[in-house]
């Protein structure tokens, strides 16, 4: 069963892979963010009762959920690399952190952008926006955590741990925030929840979604190229590479 | 001779213990400074009673996260720095009985005395006086789970230098759940509310960890001893 | 490989740290009675090695095998039958220099009453209730060295095993490893001196400088 997946356990196939890869990604999202923006912040009708600031849904929902699926992404790699002990997962760990950061504070820049017509206050202690800010620490936990070893193998290593355990805590944390929030706040936001879409809402919200989620595929792509050459420079094929570059 | 489970436990036990006994700071730095972040709330915010009342949970579950968080380097840190956690590791018996020993002896030092003196810092607070049980019983529960998680924290963290700043941004946010349905509790015992399904859920958040943490730490240990 | 079981083997071992390359599938086998002196330079990897066939450290490839079967697979046989000795000491300096020593003979196993004669055996006679915070490195390291008296693990590995002990004593120590391996067990050391030891066993591996 694992047979197909041997040959990416070579770190060169993989960064041919992702070479080939990512001109397709970035192709991709390119187009589908232009068509989705362009439909979701120009042509979809306002809201009736949010107006004009219901567009930054189409950013701040796709970066939401992109910012734990990406975590959830982290989390298969790290039970991977501790399981099989593949490095190549421990590298792609190092490669997907700062995007699923990245992601996570847009999820909350724009929630806080959303709150303030909502609201009119840039935060609120929303279960939602609590929940992301939360992420973001656990994110910058397992970066922090890897850029505090030296050894660049031992770090990906201990960034797998961490990030296991964080998603095992992850929902225990997303159904406590929750259920603090129903406790104090009671009924003043449920505004914040996903309106229910219809379908003219709904299709720009897919076109964007895969858009950005064909960012993030092509960002971690680049991403993990760049690590992979970090933690080979001393292989032959690497050197090679660096000299054909240095040619052109 | 057989080494049992049980008796490897109880030696790594009674050797934390002997240690920390005679080392006596190590357990009396962290209470103090459970007492005077406690005793700083009232200065910075103001004694009105109402006040203190309303927060008094939330202030002694926060300090009880951060007296924690600064006993807990010394779990692995001491051993790593003298060899004698390399040795811990090769010793026959498994890496989870030992973790759990020395967790078990960390609870024992710092979670113990924080459990005594925290009714001491609720009258400092004017908690409510419904409150008190409660509060004992959600640190009872939820002590452990402070030592259990911060364990795997200190095990990913005890071979790098500056570790402590790092050990605090990995740890607290995997406090968040303990907080909230702690000081929920005794809120909810204030009001004369029950507030066993806080303590349940607190309980089922301490069985996960006494669980699955120890492998965390077995498998952190691994990597920064290398 | 050979029909008799080795009682440890290194199996391609490839070590890279921090992006030097230390040693390069480095193969061999070690079989009762064998007294195997790890020799070479500072920094070629000496500690390295002895951490990874004690399963401290992983290698960036290869394994190492304990009776022919991965010691990552067969972790609990293989700690009970391992002594390893590194440069730190592992004693605690809040505990006699006698409870240190049970500690460990406890841990492993062993009969804890005889820790009293044993530290004599080191020239610790006398030092048995001394914490070991008043003690000097050296003494510590007489203290870790004492576990060797009592052990009955086959495979000894130790890193320098000889520093800060004086000439007796390492005289002590080399009868010691003799004994062990003529009783069927191997012994694998670094160390800066040069051994004395008459043993048809006796073997040297050196590490040199990898350039790339």
């Amino acid at each position: 069963m694992w047979k197909w997946l041997h040959p990416y356990s070579n770190p060169q196939t993989t960064y041919n892979l992702c070479g080939t890869l990512t001109p397709w990604f970035a192709g991709i999202s390119a187009i589908l963010l232009t068509i989705g923006l362009a439909m979701s912040l120009v042509f979809s009708p306002p809201d009736y009762q949010q107006g004009e600031s219901v567009r930054i849904f189409y950013i701040h929902v796709p970066s939401a959920m992109l910012s734990m699926g990406i975590y959830l992404g982290m989390a298969i790699s790290a039970l991977c690399a501790l399981v099989w002990q593949m490095k190549l997962t421990e590298t792609s760990i190092a490669a997907m952190a700062p995007v699923g950061a990245t992601f996570t504070a847009i999820a909350l820049f724009t929630g806080a952008a959303w709150g303030k017509p909502m609201w009119g206050t840039w935060w609120v202690w929303d279960a939602r926006l609590t929940s992301e800010l939360i992420l973001l620490f656990l994110y910058l936990g397992v970066i922090a955590l890897h850029n505090a070893f030296e050894d660049k193998e031992l770090a990906g290593k201990a960034a797998s741990v961490l990030a296991l355990v964080g998603v095992i805590n992850l929902p225990i944390i997303h159904y406590s925030v929750e259920w603090w929030n129903t406790l104090h706040q009671g009924a003043t936001i449920s505004k914040f929840d996903k309106p229910s879409m219809s379908t003219d809402m709904l299709i720009p919200f897919a076109i964007s979604f895969f858009g950005f989620a064909f960012m993030v595929a092509s960002l971690i792509c680049i991403r993990f190229k760049a690590e992979i050459i970090a933690r080979n420079s001393m292989r032959p094929w690497v050197k090679a590479l660096a000299m054909e570059k240095e040619a052109n | 001779m057989q080494l049992t489970y049980r008796k490897a436990f109880k030696t790594i036990l009674v050797r934390d213990l002997t240690i920390a006994i005679r080392h006596r700071d190590d357990i009396f730095n962290p209470l103090l400074f459970f007492i005077i972040t406690v005793s700083l709330f009232p200065l910075g915010i103001g004694p009105e009673a109402n006040t203190l009342m309303k927060i008094a949970p939330g202030i002694i579950w926060v300090a009880a996260l951060l007296a924690t968080l600064l006993s807990l380097e010394r779990l692995f840190k001491n051993d790593h720095a003298d060899g004698s956690l390399e040795q811990l590791l090769l010793s026959p018996c498994p890496t989870f009985v030992l973790v759990l020993a020395k967790i078990t002896a960390h609870w024992i030092i710092t979670g113990l005395p924080l459990i005594i003196i925290a009714p001491l810092l609720g009258v400092l607070l004017n908690l409510h006086q419904d409150s008190y049980l409660a509060l004992m019983l959600t640190l009872l529960i939820g002590t452990p789970v402070l030592s259990l998680l911060g364990a795997i924290g200190v095990a990913l963290t005890v071979g790098i230098k500056k570790g402590g700043v790092l050990l605090s941004l990995l740890i607290l946010p995997l406090y968040i759940p303990v907080l909230i349905f702690a000081t929920s509790a005794i809120d909810a015992a204030s009001m004369n509310l029950p507030y066993d399904g806080q303590l349940a859920i607190i309980g089922a958040i301490f069985v996960g960890s006494l669980t699955l943490a120890p492998f965390a730490v077995g498998s952190a240990l691994k990597v920064s001893i290398n | 490989m050979s029909n008799t079981t080795n009682l440890l083997t290194a199996n391609k071992l490839t070590c890279i740290r921090e992006d030097r390359l230390l040693f390069e599938e480095l193969s061999f086998t070690v079989n009762p009675g064998d007294i195997i002196q790890i020799e070479g330079a500072n920094g070629t990897g000496k500690t390295s090695l002895l951490r990874i066939l004690a399963g401290l450290s992983q290698p960036y490839s290869g394994n190492v095998l304990y009776k022919d079967t991965p010691i990552n697979d067969s972790e609990e046989e293989y700690k009970a039958d391992l002594l390893f000795l590194g440069h730190l000491a592992g004693v605690k300096g809040e505990m006699s220099s006698e409870e240190n020593l049970q500690f460990y003979l406890t841990m492993h196993g062993l009969d804890a009453s005889v820790a009293e004669e044993t530290l004599s055996e080191v020239s610790l006679y006398g030092f048995e209730d001394a914490l070991a915070s008043h003690l000097s490195a050296g003494q510590h390291r007489r203290i870790a060295l004492a576990r060797l008296w009592q052990s009955k693990s086959k495979i000894w590995i130790l890193d320098e095993p000889f520093t800060a002990i004086d000439k007796a004593g390492v005289k002590k120590l080399e009868d010691l490893f003799l004994q062990h391996a003529e009783h069927g067990g191997a012994v694998i050391l670094t160390t800066h001196q040069d051994l004395s030891l008459k043993s048809s066993n006796f073997h040297k591996i050196v590490l040199t400088h990898q350039f790339i």
